[in-house]
Protein backbone atom coordinates (compact mmCIF):
# COMPACT_ATOMS: atom_id res chain seq x y z
CA UNK A 1 0.00 0.00 0.00
CA UNK A 2 0.80 3.64 -0.37
CA UNK A 3 2.60 6.19 1.87
CA UNK A 4 -0.71 7.80 2.13
CA UNK A 5 -2.57 4.72 2.23
CA UNK A 6 -1.17 3.50 5.28
CA UNK A 7 -1.88 6.77 7.52
CA UNK A 8 -5.44 6.95 6.30
CA UNK A 9 -6.27 3.84 7.16
CA UNK A 10 -4.12 3.60 9.99
CA UNK A 11 -6.45 6.82 11.33
CA UNK A 12 -9.61 5.23 10.03
CA UNK A 13 -9.08 2.31 11.90
CA UNK A 14 -8.20 3.78 15.29
CA UNK A 15 -10.89 6.22 14.49
CA UNK A 16 -13.39 3.56 14.17
CA UNK A 17 -12.21 1.82 17.42
CA UNK A 18 -12.25 5.09 19.68
CA UNK A 19 -15.37 6.03 18.41
CA UNK A 20 -17.37 3.00 19.52
CA UNK A 21 -15.96 3.07 22.71
CA UNK A 22 -17.20 6.77 22.03
CA UNK A 23 -20.85 5.61 22.23
CA UNK A 24 -21.13 4.23 25.12
CA UNK A 25 -19.06 6.79 27.08
CA UNK A 26 -21.28 9.40 25.69
CA UNK A 27 -24.77 7.48 26.27
CA UNK A 28 -23.15 7.16 29.81
CA UNK A 29 -22.22 11.23 30.63
CA UNK A 30 -18.60 9.73 31.02
CA UNK A 31 -17.32 11.21 28.53
CA UNK A 32 -14.79 13.61 30.15
CA UNK A 33 -12.94 10.47 31.48
CA UNK A 34 -11.82 9.39 28.03
CA UNK A 35 -10.20 12.97 28.60
CA UNK A 36 -8.94 12.54 31.53
CA UNK A 37 -7.32 8.43 30.66
CA UNK A 38 -5.79 9.45 27.17
CA UNK A 39 -3.74 11.76 29.18
CA UNK A 40 -2.84 9.72 32.68
CA UNK A 41 -1.82 7.18 29.79
CA UNK A 42 1.53 8.87 29.88
CA UNK A 43 2.13 8.21 33.39
CA UNK A 44 1.38 4.45 32.65
CA UNK A 45 3.71 4.37 29.65
CA UNK A 46 6.69 6.10 31.59
CA UNK A 47 6.29 4.25 34.89
CA UNK A 48 5.94 1.09 33.29
CA UNK A 49 9.25 2.20 31.06
CA UNK A 50 10.98 3.04 34.49
CA UNK A 51 9.78 -0.36 36.17
CA UNK A 52 10.90 -2.85 33.10
CA UNK A 53 13.57 -0.39 31.31
CA UNK A 54 11.77 -1.75 28.10
CA UNK A 55 9.68 0.14 25.43
CA UNK A 56 8.27 -2.72 23.62
CA UNK A 57 4.78 -2.06 22.45
CA UNK A 58 3.71 -4.98 25.16
CA UNK A 59 4.83 -3.20 28.41
CA UNK A 60 3.35 0.08 27.43
CA UNK A 61 0.18 -1.18 26.75
CA UNK A 62 -0.05 -3.13 30.11
CA UNK A 63 1.38 0.36 32.30
CA UNK A 64 -1.42 2.34 29.98
CA UNK A 65 -4.15 -0.34 31.11
CA UNK A 66 -3.30 -0.25 34.57
CA UNK A 67 -3.15 3.45 34.55
CA UNK A 68 -6.42 3.83 32.96
CA UNK A 69 -8.01 1.85 35.62
CA UNK A 70 -6.16 3.27 38.31
CA UNK A 71 -7.70 6.93 37.21
CA UNK A 72 -11.05 5.67 37.37
CA UNK A 73 -10.65 4.06 40.44
CA UNK A 74 -9.71 7.53 41.96
CA UNK A 75 -11.81 9.52 40.21
CA UNK A 76 -14.51 7.11 41.99
CA UNK A 77 -13.31 7.23 45.12
CA UNK A 78 -12.98 11.19 45.39
CA UNK A 79 -16.35 11.00 43.34
CA UNK A 80 -17.78 8.88 47.04
CA UNK A 81 -16.29 11.00 49.67
CA UNK A 82 -18.07 13.88 48.38
CA UNK A 83 -15.94 15.45 45.43
CA UNK A 84 -18.30 16.52 42.82
CA UNK A 85 -17.71 15.09 39.90
CA UNK A 86 -16.45 17.31 37.17
CA UNK A 87 -13.68 18.39 39.82
CA UNK A 88 -12.74 14.34 40.62
CA UNK A 89 -11.85 14.16 36.99
CA UNK A 90 -10.30 17.44 36.73
CA UNK A 91 -8.31 16.40 39.99
CA UNK A 92 -7.17 13.19 39.26
CA UNK A 93 -6.72 13.70 35.25
CA UNK A 94 -4.08 16.72 35.76
CA UNK A 95 -2.12 15.44 39.14
CA UNK A 96 -1.47 12.37 36.99
CA UNK A 97 -0.60 13.89 33.85
CA UNK A 98 1.65 16.64 35.62
CA UNK A 99 3.32 13.57 37.42
CA UNK A 100 4.16 11.53 34.40
CA UNK A 101 5.40 15.04 32.73
CA UNK A 102 7.58 15.02 36.03
CA UNK A 103 8.78 11.57 35.65
CA UNK A 104 9.94 11.77 31.65
CA UNK A 105 11.67 14.92 32.63
CA UNK A 106 13.48 14.17 35.35
CA UNK A 107 14.36 10.07 33.90
CA UNK A 108 13.23 9.96 30.77
CA UNK A 109 14.54 12.69 29.16
CA UNK A 110 16.89 10.96 26.41
CA UNK A 111 14.81 7.89 25.87
CA UNK A 112 12.04 7.98 22.95
CA UNK A 113 8.79 9.42 25.45
CA UNK A 114 7.93 13.02 24.73
CA UNK A 115 5.31 15.14 25.71
CA UNK A 116 4.48 16.62 22.53
CA UNK A 117 4.63 13.13 20.44
CA UNK A 118 2.41 12.06 23.60
CA UNK A 119 0.09 14.95 22.78
CA UNK A 120 0.00 15.40 19.05
CA UNK A 121 0.97 11.58 17.81
CA UNK A 122 2.55 11.13 14.95
CA UNK A 123 0.88 9.46 12.34
CA UNK A 124 2.86 11.07 9.57
CA UNK A 125 5.87 8.44 10.53
CA UNK A 126 2.95 5.55 10.91
CA UNK A 127 4.83 3.94 7.64
CA UNK A 128 7.97 3.81 8.50
CA UNK A 129 8.00 1.44 11.59
CA UNK A 130 7.06 -1.90 10.19
CA UNK A 131 6.82 -5.32 11.69
CA UNK A 132 6.72 -8.56 9.00
CA UNK A 133 3.46 -10.63 9.30
CA UNK A 134 2.97 -14.01 7.78
CA UNK A 135 6.19 -12.80 4.94
CA UNK A 136 4.38 -9.04 4.45
CA UNK A 137 5.69 -6.35 5.77
CA UNK A 138 2.77 -4.00 8.12
CA UNK A 139 3.10 -0.84 10.16
CA UNK A 140 3.14 -1.73 13.45
CA UNK A 141 0.56 1.24 14.42
CA UNK A 142 -1.76 -0.88 12.03
CA UNK A 143 -1.39 -4.31 13.51
CA UNK A 144 -1.91 -2.76 16.97
CA UNK A 145 -5.15 -0.38 15.86
CA UNK A 146 -6.66 -3.57 14.34
CA UNK A 147 -6.07 -5.46 17.35
CA UNK A 148 -7.77 -3.08 19.01
CA UNK A 149 -10.40 -2.35 17.45
CA UNK A 150 -11.68 -6.07 16.34
CA UNK A 151 -11.04 -6.92 20.40
CA UNK A 152 -13.13 -4.14 20.72
CA UNK A 153 -15.77 -4.94 18.73
CA UNK A 154 -16.15 -8.49 19.85
CA UNK A 155 -16.85 -7.13 23.54
CA UNK A 156 -19.45 -5.00 22.21
CA UNK A 157 -21.18 -7.39 20.03
CA UNK A 158 -21.00 -9.76 22.57
CA UNK A 159 -22.30 -7.86 24.99
CA UNK A 160 -24.41 -5.88 23.39
CA UNK A 161 -27.70 -6.11 25.10
CA UNK A 162 -25.69 -5.81 28.53
CA UNK A 163 -24.24 -3.11 27.80
CA UNK A 164 -27.80 -0.81 26.31
CA UNK A 165 -29.58 -2.25 29.71
CA UNK A 166 -26.78 -1.07 32.02
CA UNK A 167 -26.66 2.00 30.39
CA UNK A 168 -29.70 2.59 30.07
CA UNK A 169 -31.40 1.55 33.20
CA UNK A 170 -28.35 0.54 35.58
CA UNK A 171 -30.68 -0.38 38.55
CA UNK A 172 -33.09 -2.54 36.52
CA UNK A 173 -29.86 -4.55 35.24
CA UNK A 174 -28.46 -5.30 38.41
CA UNK A 175 -31.66 -6.57 39.86
CA UNK A 176 -31.68 -8.90 36.78
CA UNK A 177 -28.29 -9.62 37.21
CA UNK A 178 -26.39 -7.80 35.14
CA UNK A 179 -22.62 -7.16 36.52
CA UNK A 180 -23.07 -3.69 35.79
CA UNK A 181 -19.94 -2.67 38.36
CA UNK A 182 -17.82 -4.99 36.16
CA UNK A 183 -18.96 -3.74 32.89
CA UNK A 184 -17.92 -0.04 33.90
CA UNK A 185 -14.34 -1.20 34.97
CA UNK A 186 -14.35 -2.75 31.73
CA UNK A 187 -15.53 -0.01 29.60
CA UNK A 188 -12.43 1.66 31.45
CA UNK A 189 -9.99 -0.71 30.75
CA UNK A 190 -11.12 -1.05 27.38
CA UNK A 191 -10.85 3.40 26.72
CA UNK A 192 -7.27 2.99 28.25
CA UNK A 193 -6.36 -0.12 25.98
CA UNK A 194 -7.88 1.91 22.64
CA UNK A 195 -6.43 5.33 23.72
CA UNK A 196 -3.06 3.61 24.18
CA UNK A 197 -2.87 1.70 20.98
CA UNK A 198 -4.03 4.65 19.03
CA UNK A 199 -1.94 7.17 20.97
CA UNK A 200 1.57 6.41 19.30
CA UNK A 201 0.05 6.89 15.67
CA UNK A 202 -2.42 10.16 16.75
CA UNK A 203 -1.90 11.45 19.89
CA UNK A 204 -4.00 12.37 22.67
CA UNK A 205 -5.41 15.04 21.36
CA UNK A 206 -6.59 12.87 18.79
CA UNK A 207 -7.61 10.07 20.85
CA UNK A 208 -10.17 12.46 22.91
CA UNK A 209 -11.74 13.97 19.25
CA UNK A 210 -12.25 10.37 17.86
CA UNK A 211 -13.92 8.82 21.75
CA UNK A 212 -16.44 12.15 21.84
CA UNK A 213 -16.83 14.13 19.01
CA UNK A 214 -18.40 11.33 16.71
CA UNK A 215 -20.63 10.01 19.20
CA UNK A 216 -21.81 13.16 20.22
CA UNK A 217 -22.45 13.93 16.26
CA UNK A 218 -24.13 10.72 15.47
CA UNK A 219 -26.40 11.00 18.58
CA UNK A 220 -27.83 13.97 16.96
CA UNK A 221 -28.26 12.40 13.89
CA UNK A 222 -30.35 8.94 14.95
CA UNK A 223 -32.74 7.48 17.90
CA UNK A 224 -31.45 3.96 17.18
CA UNK A 225 -28.64 2.66 19.33
CA UNK A 226 -27.24 0.32 16.41
CA UNK A 227 -27.04 3.37 14.31
CA UNK A 228 -25.36 4.99 16.77
CA UNK A 229 -22.27 3.04 16.80
CA UNK A 230 -22.96 3.09 12.78
CA UNK A 231 -22.85 6.53 12.54
CA UNK A 232 -19.88 7.02 14.76
CA UNK A 233 -17.39 5.07 12.29
CA UNK A 234 -18.83 6.52 9.63
CA UNK A 235 -18.16 10.24 10.28
CA UNK A 236 -14.62 9.76 12.30
CA UNK A 237 -13.74 7.88 8.86
CA UNK A 238 -14.70 10.91 7.20
CA UNK A 239 -12.58 13.36 9.42
CA UNK A 240 -10.02 11.15 8.66
CA UNK A 241 -10.04 11.00 4.90
CA UNK A 242 -10.80 14.99 4.86
CA UNK A 243 -8.36 15.55 7.82
CA UNK A 244 -5.38 14.42 5.89
CA UNK A 245 -6.04 16.47 2.39
CA UNK A 246 -6.87 19.29 4.25
CA UNK A 247 -3.46 18.72 6.11
CA UNK A 248 -1.74 17.98 2.98
CA UNK A 249 -3.30 20.79 1.16
CA UNK A 250 -2.49 23.14 4.00
CA UNK A 251 0.81 21.77 5.32
CA UNK A 252 -0.11 21.93 8.81
CA UNK A 253 -0.13 18.63 11.43
CA UNK A 254 -2.23 15.50 9.76
CA UNK A 255 -3.58 14.68 13.43
CA UNK A 256 -4.62 18.13 14.48
CA UNK A 257 -6.24 18.77 11.18
CA UNK A 258 -8.05 15.12 11.46
CA UNK A 259 -9.11 16.42 14.95
CA UNK A 260 -10.27 20.04 13.46
CA UNK A 261 -12.53 17.77 10.90
CA UNK A 262 -14.61 15.61 13.87
CA UNK A 263 -15.37 19.59 15.07
CA UNK A 264 -16.43 20.67 11.78
CA UNK A 265 -18.63 16.81 11.22
CA UNK A 266 -20.18 18.22 14.76
CA UNK A 267 -21.04 21.45 13.66
CA UNK A 268 -22.79 19.96 10.41
CA UNK A 269 -24.70 18.03 12.26
CA UNK A 270 -25.47 20.31 14.72
CA UNK A 271 -26.71 22.58 12.66
CA UNK A 272 -29.09 20.61 10.26
CA UNK A 273 -29.33 17.70 12.06
CA UNK A 274 -32.62 15.98 11.16
CA UNK A 275 -35.16 16.96 13.83
CA UNK A 276 -31.98 17.79 16.34
CA UNK A 277 -30.60 20.48 13.90
CA UNK A 278 -30.88 24.09 15.10
CA UNK A 279 -30.85 25.36 11.59
CA UNK A 280 -33.15 22.51 10.13
CA UNK A 281 -35.05 22.92 12.90
CA UNK A 282 -36.38 26.78 12.64
CA UNK A 283 -36.75 26.25 8.76
CA UNK A 284 -39.47 23.49 10.09
CA UNK A 285 -40.72 25.67 12.13
CA UNK A 286 -41.25 28.39 9.70
CA UNK A 287 -42.69 25.69 6.78
CA UNK A 288 -45.08 24.65 9.82
CA UNK A 289 -46.00 28.59 10.24
CA UNK A 290 -46.99 29.21 6.70
CA UNK A 291 -48.80 25.70 6.71
CA UNK A 292 -50.82 26.72 9.20
CA UNK A 293 -51.02 30.70 7.77
CA UNK A 294 -52.60 29.14 4.38
CA UNK A 295 -54.76 26.91 6.30
CA UNK A 296 -56.57 29.50 7.60
CA UNK A 297 -59.08 31.06 5.85
CA UNK A 298 -58.02 34.41 4.16
CA UNK A 299 -60.21 37.24 5.27
CA UNK A 300 -63.85 36.73 3.23
CA UNK A 301 -66.07 39.47 3.19
CA UNK A 302 -70.20 39.02 3.17
CA UNK A 303 -70.11 39.70 -0.79
CA UNK A 304 -67.98 36.49 -0.75
CA UNK A 305 -64.84 38.46 -2.75
CA UNK A 306 -61.59 37.75 -1.52
CA UNK A 307 -59.82 40.78 0.06
CA UNK A 308 -56.46 39.36 0.06
CA UNK B 1 -46.29 -21.28 52.10
CA UNK B 2 -43.38 -18.83 52.71
CA UNK B 3 -43.73 -15.39 52.26
CA UNK B 4 -42.92 -13.71 49.30
CA UNK B 5 -40.54 -11.03 51.28
CA UNK B 6 -38.98 -11.26 54.45
CA UNK B 7 -36.65 -8.03 55.27
CA UNK B 8 -34.88 -8.73 58.57
CA UNK B 9 -33.28 -5.99 60.41
CA UNK B 10 -31.92 -3.95 57.10
CA UNK B 11 -30.10 -0.96 58.38
CA UNK B 12 -28.69 1.58 55.40
CA UNK B 13 -26.38 4.71 56.24
CA UNK B 14 -25.34 6.98 53.54
CA UNK B 15 -22.16 9.09 54.57
CA UNK B 16 -22.22 9.97 58.43
CA UNK B 17 -26.53 9.78 58.41
CA UNK B 18 -28.82 6.97 59.18
CA UNK B 19 -31.39 6.69 56.59
CA UNK B 20 -33.26 3.12 57.08
CA UNK B 21 -32.78 1.78 61.01
CA UNK B 22 -33.72 -2.06 61.34
CA UNK B 23 -36.24 -2.18 58.96
CA UNK B 24 -37.48 -5.54 59.91
CA UNK B 25 -41.09 -7.24 58.05
CA UNK B 26 -42.62 -9.74 56.07
CA UNK B 27 -44.82 -9.53 53.34
CA UNK B 28 -47.35 -12.55 52.79
CA UNK B 29 -47.54 -13.26 48.94
CA UNK B 30 -50.57 -12.80 46.77
CA UNK B 31 -50.64 -9.24 48.83
CA UNK B 32 -50.97 -5.31 47.00
CA UNK B 33 -49.03 -4.00 49.29
CA UNK B 34 -48.33 -0.25 50.00
CA UNK B 35 -44.68 1.51 52.01
CA UNK B 36 -45.82 4.67 53.26
CA UNK B 37 -44.01 7.35 54.82
CA UNK B 38 -43.17 10.85 54.87
CA UNK B 39 -40.48 12.57 53.05
CA UNK B 40 -37.02 11.07 53.27
CA UNK B 41 -38.01 8.39 55.37
CA UNK B 42 -36.03 5.76 53.54
CA UNK B 43 -38.83 3.85 51.56
CA UNK B 44 -36.91 4.24 47.97
CA UNK B 45 -33.61 3.40 50.03
CA UNK B 46 -35.63 0.84 51.63
CA UNK B 47 -36.67 -0.91 48.39
CA UNK B 48 -32.71 -0.66 46.50
CA UNK B 49 -31.56 -2.16 50.36
CA UNK B 50 -33.53 -5.08 49.47
CA UNK B 51 -32.38 -6.00 45.70
CA UNK B 52 -28.72 -4.97 46.91
CA UNK B 53 -28.86 -1.52 44.82
CA UNK B 54 -27.06 -0.10 47.45
CA UNK B 55 -25.34 -1.35 50.42
CA UNK B 56 -26.22 -2.30 53.44
CA UNK B 57 -24.66 -1.96 56.85
CA UNK B 58 -26.53 -5.45 57.90
CA UNK B 59 -29.74 -7.03 57.40
CA UNK B 60 -30.63 -9.39 55.11
CA UNK B 61 -33.97 -9.71 52.53
CA UNK B 62 -35.18 -13.28 51.69
CA UNK B 63 -37.72 -13.93 48.85
CA UNK B 64 -39.92 -16.77 48.48
CA UNK B 65 -37.74 -18.16 51.63
CA UNK B 66 -34.69 -17.93 49.44
CA UNK B 67 -31.35 -15.77 48.86
CA UNK B 68 -32.11 -12.98 45.84
CA UNK B 69 -29.20 -14.60 43.92
CA UNK B 70 -31.28 -17.58 43.58
CA UNK B 71 -34.77 -15.89 42.73
CA UNK B 72 -33.81 -12.85 40.68
CA UNK B 73 -36.11 -14.04 37.41
CA UNK B 74 -39.08 -13.78 39.64
CA UNK B 75 -38.70 -10.43 40.62
CA UNK B 76 -39.75 -7.52 38.77
CA UNK B 77 -38.32 -3.81 40.02
CA UNK B 78 -39.74 -0.71 38.52
CA UNK B 79 -37.44 1.95 38.96
CA UNK B 80 -38.56 5.61 39.58
CA UNK B 81 -39.36 7.04 36.34
CA UNK B 82 -37.16 9.49 37.04
CA UNK B 83 -34.16 7.90 37.42
CA UNK B 84 -33.66 6.87 33.86
CA UNK B 85 -32.61 8.90 30.63
CA UNK B 86 -35.17 9.77 28.36
CA UNK B 87 -32.94 10.84 25.99
CA UNK B 88 -31.26 7.45 25.19
CA UNK B 89 -31.73 6.41 21.87
CA UNK B 90 -34.01 3.66 22.03
CA UNK B 91 -37.98 2.86 21.21
CA UNK B 92 -40.35 2.17 23.35
CA UNK B 93 -40.81 -1.74 22.14
CA UNK B 94 -37.25 -1.97 22.29
CA UNK B 95 -37.53 -0.52 26.26
CA UNK B 96 -39.92 -3.34 27.34
CA UNK B 97 -38.08 -5.93 25.11
CA UNK B 98 -35.53 -5.05 27.95
CA UNK B 99 -38.07 -6.52 30.43
CA UNK B 100 -36.81 -10.45 29.03
CA UNK B 101 -33.09 -10.01 29.10
CA UNK B 102 -33.57 -11.94 32.35
CA UNK B 103 -34.48 -14.91 30.37
CA UNK B 104 -32.85 -14.45 27.55
CA UNK B 105 -29.14 -14.98 29.07
CA UNK B 106 -25.61 -13.88 28.68
CA UNK B 107 -24.42 -13.01 25.16
CA UNK B 108 -27.60 -13.82 23.33
CA UNK B 109 -29.94 -11.21 21.48
CA UNK B 110 -33.41 -11.70 22.28
CA UNK B 111 -35.86 -13.14 20.19
CA UNK B 112 -38.76 -12.87 18.30
CA UNK B 113 -40.87 -14.31 20.64
CA UNK B 114 -39.67 -11.81 23.27
CA UNK B 115 -40.52 -9.05 20.67
CA UNK B 116 -43.80 -10.24 20.77
CA UNK B 117 -44.48 -11.21 24.18
CA UNK B 118 -42.98 -7.47 24.70
CA UNK B 119 -45.67 -5.83 22.07
CA UNK B 120 -48.26 -8.04 23.62
CA UNK B 121 -47.37 -6.48 26.83
CA UNK B 122 -47.79 -2.43 25.28
CA UNK B 123 -51.11 -3.35 23.73
CA UNK B 124 -52.53 -4.60 27.25
CA UNK B 125 -51.76 -0.86 28.31
CA UNK B 126 -52.98 0.37 25.11
CA UNK B 127 -49.70 1.99 24.16
CA UNK B 128 -49.41 -0.16 20.67
CA UNK B 129 -49.88 2.74 18.42
CA UNK B 130 -46.62 3.79 20.11
CA UNK B 131 -44.07 0.93 19.70
CA UNK B 132 -41.43 2.74 17.18
CA UNK B 133 -41.89 5.58 19.05
CA UNK B 134 -38.57 7.10 20.24
CA UNK B 135 -39.07 7.26 24.40
CA UNK B 136 -38.01 10.92 24.95
CA UNK B 137 -41.38 11.61 22.64
CA UNK B 138 -43.58 10.37 25.13
CA UNK B 139 -45.69 12.54 28.12
CA UNK B 140 -44.92 10.82 31.43
CA UNK B 141 -47.79 8.83 31.75
CA UNK B 142 -46.61 7.10 28.61
CA UNK B 143 -43.35 6.71 29.60
CA UNK B 144 -44.72 5.13 33.27
CA UNK B 145 -46.53 2.83 30.78
CA UNK B 146 -44.00 1.63 29.16
CA UNK B 147 -42.41 0.82 32.58
CA UNK B 148 -45.11 -1.20 33.40
CA UNK B 149 -45.37 -2.76 29.97
CA UNK B 150 -42.00 -3.66 30.83
CA UNK B 151 -42.43 -5.15 34.44
CA UNK B 152 -45.08 -7.29 32.88
CA UNK B 153 -42.93 -8.56 30.29
CA UNK B 154 -40.41 -10.29 32.92
CA UNK B 155 -43.45 -12.06 33.75
CA UNK B 156 -42.23 -11.72 37.73
CA UNK B 157 -44.11 -13.11 40.46
CA UNK B 158 -43.21 -10.35 43.15
CA UNK B 159 -43.55 -7.07 41.59
CA UNK B 160 -41.12 -3.92 43.42
CA UNK B 161 -42.40 -0.15 42.15
CA UNK B 162 -40.78 2.79 43.29
CA UNK B 163 -43.31 5.43 43.19
CA UNK B 164 -45.48 4.76 40.18
CA UNK B 165 -48.26 7.59 40.51
CA UNK B 166 -45.44 9.91 40.80
CA UNK B 167 -46.85 12.58 37.87
CA UNK B 168 -48.60 10.75 36.04
CA UNK B 169 -52.10 11.63 34.45
CA UNK B 170 -55.36 10.02 35.65
CA UNK B 171 -56.03 7.11 32.39
CA UNK B 172 -52.29 5.77 33.52
CA UNK B 173 -53.36 5.98 36.80
CA UNK B 174 -56.37 3.87 36.34
CA UNK B 175 -53.85 1.71 34.07
CA UNK B 176 -51.52 0.54 36.81
CA UNK B 177 -54.64 0.15 39.56
CA UNK B 178 -56.14 -2.63 37.09
CA UNK B 179 -52.85 -3.97 35.98
CA UNK B 180 -52.33 -4.40 39.85
CA UNK B 181 -55.23 -5.84 40.68
CA UNK B 182 -54.95 -8.13 37.82
CA UNK B 183 -51.50 -9.19 39.28
CA UNK B 184 -53.05 -10.05 42.44
CA UNK B 185 -55.46 -12.19 41.20
CA UNK B 186 -52.78 -14.15 39.49
CA UNK B 187 -51.91 -14.13 42.93
CA UNK B 188 -48.45 -12.10 42.19
CA UNK B 189 -47.49 -9.70 45.26
CA UNK B 190 -46.83 -6.13 44.60
CA UNK B 191 -44.84 -3.63 46.93
CA UNK B 192 -45.17 -0.12 45.76
CA UNK B 193 -43.89 2.85 47.32
CA UNK B 194 -46.47 5.33 47.49
CA UNK B 195 -46.85 9.09 48.89
CA UNK B 196 -50.66 9.60 48.72
CA UNK B 197 -52.23 9.12 52.03
CA UNK B 198 -55.54 9.71 50.67
CA UNK B 199 -55.94 7.25 47.75
CA UNK B 200 -53.41 4.69 49.95
CA UNK B 201 -56.17 2.85 51.86
CA UNK B 202 -58.25 2.37 48.75
CA UNK B 203 -55.53 1.15 46.50
CA UNK B 204 -53.54 -1.12 49.38
CA UNK B 205 -54.90 -4.01 51.18
CA UNK B 206 -51.30 -4.55 53.07
CA UNK B 207 -49.74 -1.70 54.23
CA UNK B 208 -46.09 -1.24 55.84
CA UNK B 209 -45.94 2.54 57.54
CA UNK B 210 -42.40 3.67 57.40
CA UNK B 211 -40.33 6.50 58.72
CA UNK B 212 -36.78 5.36 59.08
CA UNK B 213 -38.20 2.57 60.62
CA UNK B 214 -40.97 -0.08 60.23
CA UNK B 215 -43.98 1.35 62.75
CA UNK B 216 -46.48 -0.29 61.63
CA UNK B 217 -47.40 -3.41 59.44
CA UNK B 218 -50.34 -5.56 58.49
CA UNK B 219 -54.02 -5.10 56.82
CA UNK B 220 -54.61 -2.39 55.85
CA UNK B 221 -57.76 -1.80 58.18
CA UNK B 222 -55.51 -2.56 61.09
CA UNK B 223 -52.59 -0.34 60.54
CA UNK B 224 -54.49 2.63 58.77
CA UNK B 225 -55.60 4.23 62.04
CA UNK B 226 -54.97 7.91 62.96
CA UNK B 227 -53.31 6.80 65.97
CA UNK B 228 -50.48 4.84 63.79
CA UNK B 229 -50.28 7.34 61.16
CA UNK B 230 -49.77 10.58 63.57
CA UNK B 231 -46.80 8.30 64.61
CA UNK B 232 -45.24 7.92 60.99
CA UNK B 233 -45.95 11.40 60.01
CA UNK B 234 -45.23 12.91 63.68
CA UNK B 235 -46.65 17.10 63.50
CA UNK B 236 -46.66 16.71 59.66
CA UNK B 237 -50.08 14.75 59.96
CA UNK B 238 -51.80 17.92 60.62
CA UNK B 239 -51.19 19.56 57.28
CA UNK B 240 -52.02 16.56 55.41
CA UNK B 241 -55.16 16.33 57.66
CA UNK B 242 -55.70 19.77 56.16
CA UNK B 243 -55.01 19.78 52.76
CA UNK B 244 -57.06 16.19 52.65
CA UNK B 245 -59.72 17.82 49.79
CA UNK B 246 -57.42 18.47 47.68
CA UNK B 247 -56.10 15.00 46.93
CA UNK B 248 -52.29 16.27 46.07
CA UNK B 249 -49.72 13.42 45.37
CA UNK B 250 -46.61 15.16 46.29
CA UNK B 251 -43.88 13.31 44.16
CA UNK B 252 -40.83 13.12 45.83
Amino acid sequence: MTYEGWIIITGVLAGASCSIIGVLLVLRQTAMISDAISHTVILGLVSAFLLTGTLDSFTMLIGAAVAGLLTTIVIQLLKNSGVQSDAAIGVTFTAFFALGVFLISRYAGNVHLDVNHALMGNIAFVPFQTVTLFGVSIPQAFLFVSIVLLLNVAVITLLYKEWKLSTFDPALAVSLGIPAVFLHYLLMTMTSVTAVSSFDSVGAVLVVAFMIVPAASAYLWTRKLSFMFLYSVVFSAAACFSGYYAAKWLNVSISGSMAVMTGVIFLISFLFAGENGVITRSVRQKQHRNREWNRQPAFAPADGKREL
Amino acid sequence: MSDALDVQNITVAYQESTVLENADFSVPQGKLVGIVGPNGAGKSTLLKAVLDLVPKLHGRAVFFGEELKKVRSRIGYVPQRGEVDWDFPTSALDVVTMGRYGHVGLFRRPRKHDKEKAYECLKELGMEQYAKRQIRELSGGQQQRVFLARAMAQDASLYIMDEPFAGVDAKTERAIILLMQKWKQENKTIIVVHHDLQTAQEYFDWMILLNKHVVAQGPTEEVFTKEKLQETYGGQLAFLESSSSEKAGNPS
